[in-house]
């Protein structure tokens, strides 16, 4: 049995493991970062640490937030470094047994399916659980 | 009397402040006069007052403590270990009877009764055995311990962490306080804020390490050096005191082993090449390291046979790093700086010692990471120095904080302080004006031209006011930086950037502002990059102007004419002999032949051009143009104003995309352009029709120019190729040769007689002696022409003779030789 912290991103369900996420705060201040990939919203202060802004929208080929939207920060670490992932809401966290983990489907969309650890099947969604490190490092790959 | 207890509170806590000072001094030399005075007194002090405010029990432990010190100062009684011990263990005991006094304003319960005891005791010429138990071996061993503790590394990174933390706590503290404008709050803000920077300090401090460190491998591998090359190698070094963060030093280490290889190996010579030099038999490689200001400077420096300069411009042409051009242009240091580039190694062998792939550009690009930059100085057969200057840290750097973009979305970003060499305001009245040569923004400073980059341009956030201007001045980079607005600067403790911006070459890290925002820290040599690779040979060549400012290189001294045309502001000049008159036309003098422009002059229809597209004509008064003649034609080439004729040294860069310019020139302190008279005539005419290219043009012929000067270089192929000869041109006699060498054949040779090294005389000479070109045509070109001149010419080998500015016959000449060698070949 796992922990998820579930997130809701333009509609869909996604679900990062308990255990790296760090902090979960509100969108803040940002330095956007000229010249870095699109999905890179900028840098922030996260009590004295600096964290790369993902802007996960962007990183998921989504269409942008309304502005006005109050979008909520994931922060995850990944290795000695801390990530922000933005997206546009954050719910609880869910306990997962392995019997409801499904393989993707193979519907699932190709940018989805380059992020995804599996898809869980909640009683009422399905849930997409994101491995973090092709969500940073992966992107960053394929562009090298 | 209450009223006086806060007083004695303070006092003595100073006075124990102080007294801390002296303790460690105290445990080293516990018989130090100075020392004992001062903590005498101390004890002393705390012993009046107690009796006076009444605090009985700090007062008889003051006094004991008082009594033994009275005793150790006028000598009665020798320090030894237990009287130390027991002197510290007293003033400890003062320190937690008026910590409690200051919390609880009464004194603690404690029983100092033995402590007491002890001094007493010790005070009557008696030994204790009461003293703590460990004190006599902590006493024993106390000489090195208590001048320096192991601590580990990672302790040291967190406290210094700790203490970045706390300078950029202090940096938004002050901030705010700025703001709200508090003044009461002033001194003691001022005060921590000193208290931080000295803690800073000493944290700093805690990382560093003298620079031996790095250097203690050094003496046995020269040794090993003069072994293996049967070399004699003394290695002198000086400034191993001097301390650099622990950092650097690891990575300072390596290159600076490289380089003393280097050194021993391609720097010293042998004893039989020394001794044949005229010089001591054994080599001496000097290495010294000083501070200075935040930076440390370490010299490198043997006195061997120096870098082989000539091998190295063979090798950069060869490599396509300099044109061959460019490379004859190069001063010796620029040329020297050739052995920071990738494949520059000119050992003629690879050796065990340094030829191992790692080369001077690994080193000059390890000493960049860490902030720092190299120069290099070499003297052929006397010696080579490289100074290398780092920052002490790399943990905290000052940096300034400019902004880019529209007022109201202005983007903030850090430059580290050390590369910026000075900030200058711009604007259309001031000295320093921004100009446009050929697309590419260039900012004049003192007389100097250097590329600029638009920040905000190369952020992509346009649309400020960008009056200010930073010149960067780093590691063979110097351009100007284009921002809307300049703030303070700021101590960044600097952080690494994240995994998915490590690809960016701009930045060098980023950091939190005391405002609490991050900024991103931009890197100076990741910016030159964004020169690009166009505007990066227009800053090459603008360094290379540079250079030539500063040595002799081989340059033109012309009579230049100054105009402007063309409704622009910015100056064009044109060699004066070039030009046949001037004429002020009469606006209604200009007749109009279909769509082009023409007048009458000395009863010859002359076209009417103008740069930069078609004749617009002046409405009324007088049409100011420069009349250029050419191989029997005219063209009045129509300007707004002549503005001046000066003797100048121009230094000419080709440019190769506008033709109607040959190129950029600082002509009195000013970015100028020189049109190119050649293309003038070939733009299409009316008059001249098809007959324009009638010359060279049937003939194809290929003419090689030797001349010396850029200028002559730049100025001759365009025009040769406009009268349809190819052209090719050489730089040297030595250039030509090896050309001929490379099976190049021509119809006729062009070349000037006054050359550094070889001169066209004995270039004449070689070629007449036999080779493939003894039969060609040769005409000499020099501005020197007597008779005696001519007469030397014609009998080192040369044809035929013509002086530089002479035009006319020059083509007339090219074309009769041509013509002859034809009908000789015929």
């Amino acid at each position: 049995m796992s922990q998820l912290v579930n997130m809701k991103l333009a509609g869909t369900s996604l679900g990062i493991d308990v255990k790296a996420v760090q902090d979960v705060v509100r969108l803040g201040s940002i330095t956007p970062v000229p010249r870095a990939a699109d999905w890179i919203a900028g840098m922030m202060n996260l009590r004295g640490h600096i964290v790369t802004a993902i802007n996960m929208r962007a990183r998921m080929n989504l269409p942008p937030a309304d502005p006005d939207a109050r979008q909520m920060c994931v922060v995850v670490n990944l290795g000695p470094e801390a990530y922000s992932l933005i997206v546009d809401s954050v719910g609880e966290v869910i306990s997962v047994t392995e019997d409801q983990r499904e393989p993707e489907p193979a519907t699932l969309d190709s940018h989805w399916r380059s992020v995804s650890r599996g898809v869980v099947r909640l009683p009422t969604q399905l849930l997409i659980e994101i491995d973090i490190e092709h969500l940073i490092r992966g992107k960053f790959n394929e562009a090298a | 009397m209450d009223d006086l207890l806060p007083d004695f509170l303070v006092e003595t806590a100073e006075n124990l402040q102080q007294v801390d000072n002296e303790i460690v001094r105290f445990e080293r030399e516990p018989s130090d006069v100075e020392v004992l005075a001062n903590i005498f007194r101390m004890v002393h002090t705390v012993k009046g007052s107690c009796g006076f405010i009444g605090l009985p029990r700090l007062e008889q432990l003051a006094h004991a403590a008082e009594t033994l010190l009275g005793k150790l100062r006028d000598g009665t009684l020798k320090a030894n270990p237990a009287i130390v011990t027991e002197t510290l263990a007293a003033i400890d005991a003062i320190r937690i009877i008026t910590a409690a006094l200051a919390e609880t304003g009464k004194e603690p319960e404690t029983d100092n009764a033995e402590l007491i005891n002890r001094l007493e005791a010790l005070a009557r010429g008696e030994t204790v055995d009461g003293a703590p138990a460990e004190a006599p071996t902590a006493a024993a061993s106390n000489d090195m311990a208590s001048q320096s503790i192991r601590v580990s590394v990672s302790l040291l990174e967190e406290l210094m962490t700790s203490v970045s933390e706390l300078v950029l706590t202090r940096n938004q503290l002050m901030q705010e306080h700025k703001q709200a404008g508090h003044d009461e709050m002033d001194p003691p803000l001022q005060r921590l804020s000193a208290q931080i920077y000295r803690l800073q300090d000493s944290v700093m401090r805690t990382r560093m390490q003298p620079i031996s460190g790095a250097w203690n491998v050094l003496p046995r591998i020269v040794r090993q050096l003069g072994i293996d090359l049967d070399k004699s190698i003394d290695l002198v070094m000086e400034g191993g005191e001097t301390e650099l963060d622990r950092q650097m030093l690891e990575m300072i280490k390596d290159p600076l082993t490289h380089m003393v290889r280097n050194s021993g190996d391609h720097g010293i010579e042998t004893r039989t090449a020394r001794l044949a030099a005229g010089k001591p038999p054994a080599g001496t490689i000097h290495l010294s390291a000083a501070q200075e200001g935040g930076h440390i400077t370490i010299d490198l420096s043997d006195d061997g046979c120096g870098l082989n300069l000539p091998k190295l411009k063979e090798k950069a042409v060869e490599h396509g790093v300099l044109t061959s051009a460019q490379a004859d242009e190069a001063s010796d240091m620029q040329l020297a700086r050739l052995i920071f580039m990738p494949g520059m190694s000119t050992a003629k062998e690879v050796t065990q010692i340094s030829g191992r792939g790692v080369g001077m550009d690994i080193v000059r690009a390890n000493i960049e990471k860490i902030g720092g930059t190299i120069e290099v100085d070499t003297k052929m057969g006397e010696g080579t120095r490289f100074r290398i200057r780092i920052p002490l840290t790399l943990a905290i750097m000052p940096a300034l904080i400019i902004g880019v973009g529209p007022e109201k979305a202005r983007a903030h970003f850090a430059i580290p302080q050390i590369a910026v060499a000075e900030l200058v305001r711009t604007d259309a009245d001031s000295e320093h004006r921004v100009e446009t040569v050929a697309g590419a923004r260039v900012i004049r400073l003192r007389g100097r031209l250097l590329p600029l980059i638009d920040l905000g341009h190369t952020l992509g956030m346009p649309g400020g006011a960008t009056d200010h201007v930073l010149i960067i001045r780093g590691a063979g980079n110097e351009y100007g930086v284009l921002v809307d607005e300049v703030f303070d600067t700021e101590e960044l403790v600097v952080k690494p950037v994240s995994h998915p911006l490590a690809g960016l070459s701009l930045y060098a890290g980023n950091a939190i502002l005391g405002d609490g925002q991050v900024i991103m820290i931009l890197d100076a040599n990741g910016l030159a990059e964004e020169l690009g690779s166009e505007t990066q040979r227009e800053a090459d060549a603008l360094a290379n102007m540079d250079q030539e400012s500063k040595a002799p290189l081989p340059i033109a001294k012309d009579a230049i004419l100054i105009f402007k045309a063309g409704g622009r502001p910015h100056p064009r000049a044109v060699p004066l002999a070039l030009v046949s008159r001037i004429e002020e036309i009469p606006a209604d003098a200009i007749e109009w032949s279909g769509k082009h422009a023409v007048v009458q002059l000395r009863d010859e229809l002359v076209p009417v051009v103008c740069l930069n597209g078609r004749y617009t004509p002046i409405e009324s008064g007088k049409q100011a143009a420069l009349i250029f003649a050419d191989h029997g034609e005219i063209i009045a080439l129509a300007v707004d104003e002549v503005v001046d004729i000066i003797e100048a040294n121009v230094a000419l860069e080709l440019c190769s995309d506008d033709p109607e310019r040959l190129g950029t020139a600082v002509v009195a302190g000013k970015a100028t352009e020189l049109i190119d008279v050649a293309h003038l005539f070939t733009v299409d005419m009316p008059k001249r029709g098809a007959s324009t290219r009638r010359d060279g043009a049937a003939t194809g012929a290929r003419v090689l120019v030797i001349d010396d000067s850029p200028f002559f270089r730049n100025m001759l192929t365009p025009l040769l190729s406009a009268a349809g000869y190819q052209v090719k041109a050489a730089a040297s006699v030595d250039d030509a040769l090896s050309l001929r060498a490379a099976g190049e054949t021509f119809d006729l040779i062009l070349s000037d007689i006054e050359m550094p090294g070889k001169s066209g005389l004995d270039f004449a000479r070689n070629i007449r002696s036999g080779g493939s070109w003894s039969d060609l045509p040769l005409v000499a070109l020099s501005s020197l022409s007597d008779e005696q001149d001519m007469e030397a010419g014609l009998q080192a080998g040369f044809d035929r003779y013509v002086a530089k500015f002479d035009r006319k016959r020059l083509l007339e000449l090219l074309e009769e030789s041509v013509k002859l060698d034809e009908e000789a070949a015929a």
